[in-house]
């Protein structure tokens, strides 16, 4: 087997794929290029070092790559920017192809390489920073002169104060109440639309607020819940259904409790879509045998719904509800647009904004953050065994 | 495999190529099937049909909303648009155009970040997911995991390092910030989609490209470039939705400046600052909007599929 592989075969996923090519002369190029990535990787790391003493330098860039004021700057930039990538992205893949013998390592580098040197700017790095802020006070952890450790005073205040102990409830509730709606009538959607007449029509105009911006869906439904003293004609229509109907105009954004309510109704609004999308494939994945079974059983109708659909869907029921639990977990948009987190209706990721970019209380803001987080890594080892599973089934 | 259905000789058609299915029902069974399963009953449509009318009506509002003349807009609401129909462009000609909106700035400023965050990340994450596939090397499958674990880290946990880091090197305010952090963002989520699609991609199709002496580079762009069309078309659709709807990134590294702050940065502003001016607000959220709903519209086929292959992002 081994005979045949062509020189520049150097990948060990085959038994004894190595032992062949050790005659032929190493691509200096492709390792040149390897030892290039590894420095990008070197230098990313700095960063972050140099980060965490405080002591990034200061880089004066070209004017025309930081400070684009008209159009058409701003568009040769952005092609400027799509091209140099490409380039640069180019050329080193052409470089690390060559005829000659490449080790393993520098191709390896050069393909998962910018990824895991992005990851570990953008994510890890910012990840760890803002663990360690949320045990710190108002000031950066960084500036040695003004921080100050708290320990865990910062989620002390967060599970004691008044103040705080609503936004941990209102996230709450939206974290029930979502997915609990939005699954329910995405399934009951998914069902009632099952094989029917125009069925991808009545998919799309469910599933069209996922397209839309939060912050778009927040100003469309601000609009309907818009409040007129009632001697005035309404331009909300849910003010001017209540009026319809002999009842007095009603402030939706601004009563507390309910207000909550009326926001967690603009996800239910777009979250829908996206579980009826998924319930609707699962639900076509059943095999005809056994609906076909359960046919010849006598099951129809309702007692087929609940004895043959949902046990088969189940699956499928379960990652949307989770889906939706975190997308909602994580939501910020509505509550900011529509309220601002005034009127008791803010939610941890608003809250985190607020602190962190209005208040500047950055250890607070961490420690929202960071609650964020925790409250998200069961829901992680879940899926990474759910993905064991499926790579042990395979 | 049930075997209790009766005998029914079938002509082999296209679609039998399936290998779930030993044979294709005919279309007297199928319709059998359909009329049992189905909740069918007047009912049923009737509430299928009210969800959709719900569903559709409060876009519909502020659509008939941005073309009625101002005043008409504060006086009346907008069902009274059927039976008093007027039509103007003025809003949006004001919202684009008007000195202290100016969306026509901001909606360049939104197509300058979108474009390389959507082309940025999911280059690198091709080859990544490639890399993860098809290249063996030490520890792969521990990293992998690793990778697909940060699609949980909330954003906000990252903001304000990034953030402390693009002053330090002096990109603040620039669209740079922008197109790092949405392209690192992305990467979690792409790579595991990616990897998702190339591990179905039949083992025997790289060996025979191996055996024939290519590298990995050229297998990566001969032979499964062209397989992941359509999971790189998914992703994009995908990730330009996120991109241009995205408000929190945007809000974070680039609220600051008009000279690079997004669509979603200044509507929310408005809907702040000028609440009640629904003339404005009816017509700004469609700008912004009009984009993302073409390429949905467009990309439907995409999008559901990225969807059932787990992207879902937070």
């Amino acid at each position: 087997m081994s005979g045949i592989k062509a020189p520049e075969q150097v990948d060990a996923s085959s038994a004894g794929a190595k032992v062949s090519s050790s005659s032929t002369p190493i691509s200096y190029t492709a390792l040149a290029v390897g030892v290039f990535m590894i420095l990008v990787f070197v230098g990313v790391v700095g960063l972050v070092v140099a980060s965490f003493f405080n002591a990034v330098p200061e880089i004066s860039w070209p004017s025309f790559l930081v400070d684009s004021n008209t159009t058409v700057k701003k568009l040769s930039l952005m092609v400027f920017v799509v091209a140099l990538f490409i380039g640069v992205m180019a050329l080193l893949l052409l470089l690390v192809d060559s005829r000659k013998r490449v080790p393993n390592w520098t191709v390896a580098i050069t393909f998962v390489g910018p990824a895991l040197a992005a990851l570990l700017l953008g994510l890890i790095w910012p990840g760890i920073s803002t663990i360690i802020q949320s045990f710190y006070g108002r000031s950066p952890w960084a500036d040695s002169e003004r921080s100050e450790f708290v320990g865990f005073d910062n989620f002390a205040t967060l599970f004691t104060t008044p103040e705080f102990q609503v936004v941990l409830r209102n996230t709450l509730i939206w974290v029930i109440v979502v997915p609990l709606v939005a699954v329910a009538l995405g399934l009951i959607y998914a069902v009632l639309i099952d094989r029917t007449r125009g069925e991808a029509f009545s998919k799309g105009l469910i599933f069209l607020p996922m397209a839309i911006s939060l912050v778009g869906a927040s100003i469309i439904w601000r609009f309907i819940y818009e409040y007129r003293s009632p001697a005035r004609p309404q331009i909300g229509l849910a003010n001017q259904l209540l009026v319809w109907v002999g009842l007095e105009p009603y402030q939706f954004l601004l009563n507390s409790p309910l207000n909550t309510l009326f926001l967690i109704l603009v996800m239910i609004w777009i979250q829908t879509g996206f579980a009826m999308t998924i319930i609707s494939a699962a639900i076509k994945a059943i095999p005809d045998d056994i609906i076909e079974a359960a046919r010849l059983d006598g099951v129809s109708g309702m007692r087929m719904f609940r004895y043959v659909t949902i046990p088969s869907i189940r699956p499928a029921l379960l990652v949307v509800w989770v889906t939706i639990t975190m997308t909602t977990l994580k939501v910020f948009d509505i509550v900011r647009t529509m309220t601002g987190g005034n009127f008791q209706t803010s939610v941890v990721a608003n809250e985190f904004y607020t602190q962190s970019f209005r208040q500047f209380n950055f250890g607070l803001g961490a420690a929202l953050a960071v609650l964020l987080f925790v409250i998200v890594i069961p829901v992680v080892v879940y899926q990474v065994r759910q993905l064991r599973l499926s790579e042990e089934i395979r | 495999m049930t075997t209790s259905n009766p005998p029914v000789p079938v002509a082999p058609t296209a679609e039998t190529g399936t290998p779930k299915r030993p044979r294709k029902l005919t279309k007297a069974e199928q319709r059998a099937i359909e009329a049992k399963t189905r909740l069918t009953s007047p009912w049923a449509t009737g509430i299928a049909l009210v969800m959709a009318f719900l569903w559709t009506v409060p876009t519909f509002g502020l659509l008939i909303t941005s073309i009625r003349p101002q005043a008409s807009i504060q006086n009346s609401g907008w069902w009274t648009w059927f039976t008093n129909p007027e039509f103007t462009l003025a809003n949006y000609e004001t919202v684009l155009t008007g000195s202290s909106t100016a969306f026509a700035t901001y909606f360049v400023n939104t197509l300058v970040i979108t474009i390389p965050a959507v082309v940025i990340p999911i280059t690198i994450a091709l080859l990544a997911a490639y890399a993860f596939s098809w290249i063996e090397f030490r520890g792969r499958d521990l990293l992998f995991v690793a990778v697909f674990a940060l699609q949980i880290v909330p954003l906000q946990v990252t903001l304000i390092p990034l953030l402390t880091i693009y002053v330090d090197v002096g990109l603040a305010g620039s669209f740079w910030t922008v197109w790092l952090s949405h392209s690192i963002f992305a990467l979690p989520l792409a790579i595991f989609m990616f990897h998702n699609f190339m591990k179905d991609i039949p083992r025997s199709l790289v060996e025979a490209a191996r055996v024939d002496g290519a590298g990995h580079v050229r297998i990566f762009f001969r032979v499964l470039l062209p397989l992941l069309t359509p999971a790189i078309a998914a992703f994009t659709v995908f990730q330009f939705l996120w991109v241009w709807n995205d408000l929190l990134v945007a809000l974070t590294f680039a609220g600051g400046t008009p000279n690079v702050a997004p669509l979603t940065v200044r509507l929310a502003e408005l809907s702040g600052s000028r609440g009640q001016d629904w003339h404005l607000l009816s017509a700004g959220a469609f700008v912004a909007l009009v984009v993302p709903v073409a390429i949905f519209l467009f990309g439907q086929r995409y999008f559901v599929r990225g969807l059932l292959a787990g992207g879902v992002k937070g």
